[in-house]
């Protein structure tokens, strides 16, 4: 037995972004969840989004060059509904605005593991 | 049964700050032990008539606990619920229930912190889910709200460093803000960039400090030394914990927390005289405005314009200089509590407003994500 958030990490491992979608409700749910928290339902499907989001807003976290230099970090709504914390990768982080259609792809592995982060769409 | 039975039933007898800014040599506990020391004096109390403590410090896991044993106080009622730096605002919700129950007679709020010398930054160390990949750090969330609030509204960059600026203002008229030399909206512009749009200049200090704040009911409170603050109204709410799970990033659940306040109060945003917004950054500000009632939604920019917040505007706004100019020691939520008793008894000084009967003290917690609004009041508003 184990719950969404480790079957959420053994998906992203084996290369699928996945998202839950609640069978009682309808609403799709980013982060993995036991319970729906729109209706309370545990009746929550594992389904794969589309990739397709839109920026909702972005920030360019200022950093000194020798430590990596400046870098993304932005919102992304999914193009089901739900919103998640990324980074678009690409652009110069000062290029990426608010509107901006973005297709998610999976990164990391190793210690960090893996996790989602969006490219431009249409590039 | 309405809450309204709580309105005018507590009061703050009592506030104290210790020294504060760049205090180095000194742990959170002894900063706090220095502003109980002041609050208690203040109040006309001894430490033996608490027996309601109610505090949380960042450095321990059993925060109230290690408050009511270093003072060496076994009170009735301990309550340490941790929502952020609106904890403060929080517990006067808490502390009025429990004195108005008879829970216990004389209760304490109390923080204190060393971040400043003892080189900690503020923010939880524990990441948020699913955001930890991303190096986001406190002012990101703060960030990404104010480009949102651009965007939407076309709030520009000028109209948010009108904050700032009044910020520092108020500092100028009060000897013990940590920042006072003269800043301009060019200034705050120009400032180094932190996380776009906000400059270092936009950003909260970081400060040694502490604060305490002794409530007792309103029954008692007339027989104490100091006119009393009466807490008139008090509303919490949360809407998320991470930023990426906030429904709107220009709408703060003190759209839901200020009219709960108001509602037991019975008093609206024009009855009030004087603010203390939690102003972690220069979004905070301009977003309570709006969500508190005090203007429209999206108008917060040109509601702040042209000084209107300032000393000689039309709403006076964290007159002690707020967290962006006199302090912030970690967590800022007490000192909105402490500065809004300071201004309704007229003790303010310099920076003093005309006359204030109602002020409002406002805490924010984590990512926008807790929001706690209360309403104080002199005698004749009850
Ligand atoms: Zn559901």
């Amino acid at each position: 037995m184990q719950g969404p958030e480790s079957h959420y990490q053994e998906y992203l491992a084996k290369g699928e972004f996945r998202i839950q979608r609640c069978d009682a409700c309808n609403s799709h749910v980013f982060y993995p969840r036991l319970l729906c928290p729109h209706c309370g339902s545990s009746a929550l499907k594992w389904i794969v989004p589309s990739g397709a989001g839109t920026v909702y807003s972005t920030t360019v976290m200022r950093r000194r060059p020798e430590a990596g230099g400046d870098y993304n970090v932005c919102l992304v709504d999914l193009e089901e509904g739900p919103r998640l914390m990324s980074r678009v990768d690409g652009p110069p982080p000062a290029a990426i605005g608010i509107g901006m259609r973005v297709k998610a792809r999976i990164a990391g592995g190793g210690d960090a593991g893996f996790f989602v982060v969006f490219e431009p769409v249409g590039n | 049964m309405a809450s309204n039975n709580l309105r005018g039933q507590t009061a703050a007898v009592g506030v104290g700050l210790s020294d504060f800014g760049d205090v180095p040599g000194f742990t959170h506990f002894e900063l706090m032990a220095q502003a109980v020391e002041r609050a208690l004096a203040d109040a006309g109390l001894k430490k033996a008539d608490v027996d309601g403590v109610f505090a949380t410090l960042e450095p321990s896991n059993l925060p109230v606990v290690a408050v009511c044993e270093y003072l060496g106080i076994r009170p009735k009622v301990m309550e340490g619920t941790m929502i952020g730096g609106s904890s403060f605002v929080n517990y006067l919700q808490w502390a009025a229930l429990a004195l108005q129950a008879g829970l216990c007679e004389v209760a304490l709020i109390t923080y204190g912190s060393n971040s400043r010398s003892g080189k900690r930054k503020p923010g939880g160390a524990v990441p948020i889910p699913y955001e930890g990949a991303y190096d986001a750090r406190l002012v990101t969330a703060y960030a990404l709200a104010t480009a949102r609030h651009m965007h939407q509204y076309g709030t520009t960059r000028a109209q948010l460093a009108e904050i700032p600026v009044a910020a520092r203002a108020w500092a100028r008229l009060n000897p013990k803000a940590t920042q006072r030399g003269p800043l301009s909206i060019e200034d705050v512009i120009r400032s180094r960039m932190v996380s776009d749009p906000l400059t270092v200049a936009d950003c909260c200090l970081i400060s040694d400090g502490a604060g305490a704040v002794i409530m007792t009911r309103a029954d008692r409170a007339k027989y104490l030394p100091r006119k009393p603050a009466y807490l008139l109204g008090v509303a919490a709410e949360t809407s998320h914990l991470g930023i990426a799970q906030m429904a709107d990033l220009t709408v703060t659940a003190a759209a839901q927390s200020g009219p709960r306040a108001f509602s037991m109060a019975g008093l609206a945003p024009k009855d009030v005289d004087v603010l203390s917004l939690y102003d972690a950054f220069s979004i905070n500000t301009l977003l309570f405005l709006e969500d508190l009632g005090f203007c429209s939604k999206g108008e917060g920019g040109a509601f702040v314009s042209g000084g209107n917040i300032a000393p000689g505007g039309k709403l006076p706004v964290n007159t002690n200089g707020g967290g962006l100019s006199c302090m912030h020691p970690g967590m800022y939520g007490v000192f909105t509590i402490i500065e809004t008793v300071t201004q309704l008894r007229g003790d303010a000084g310099e920076r003093q407003v005309k006359d204030p009967k109602v002020g409002l003290a406002h805490g924010n917690g984590g990512s926008l994500s807790t929001q706690v609004t209360s309403l104080f009041g002199t005698e004749e508003t009850l």
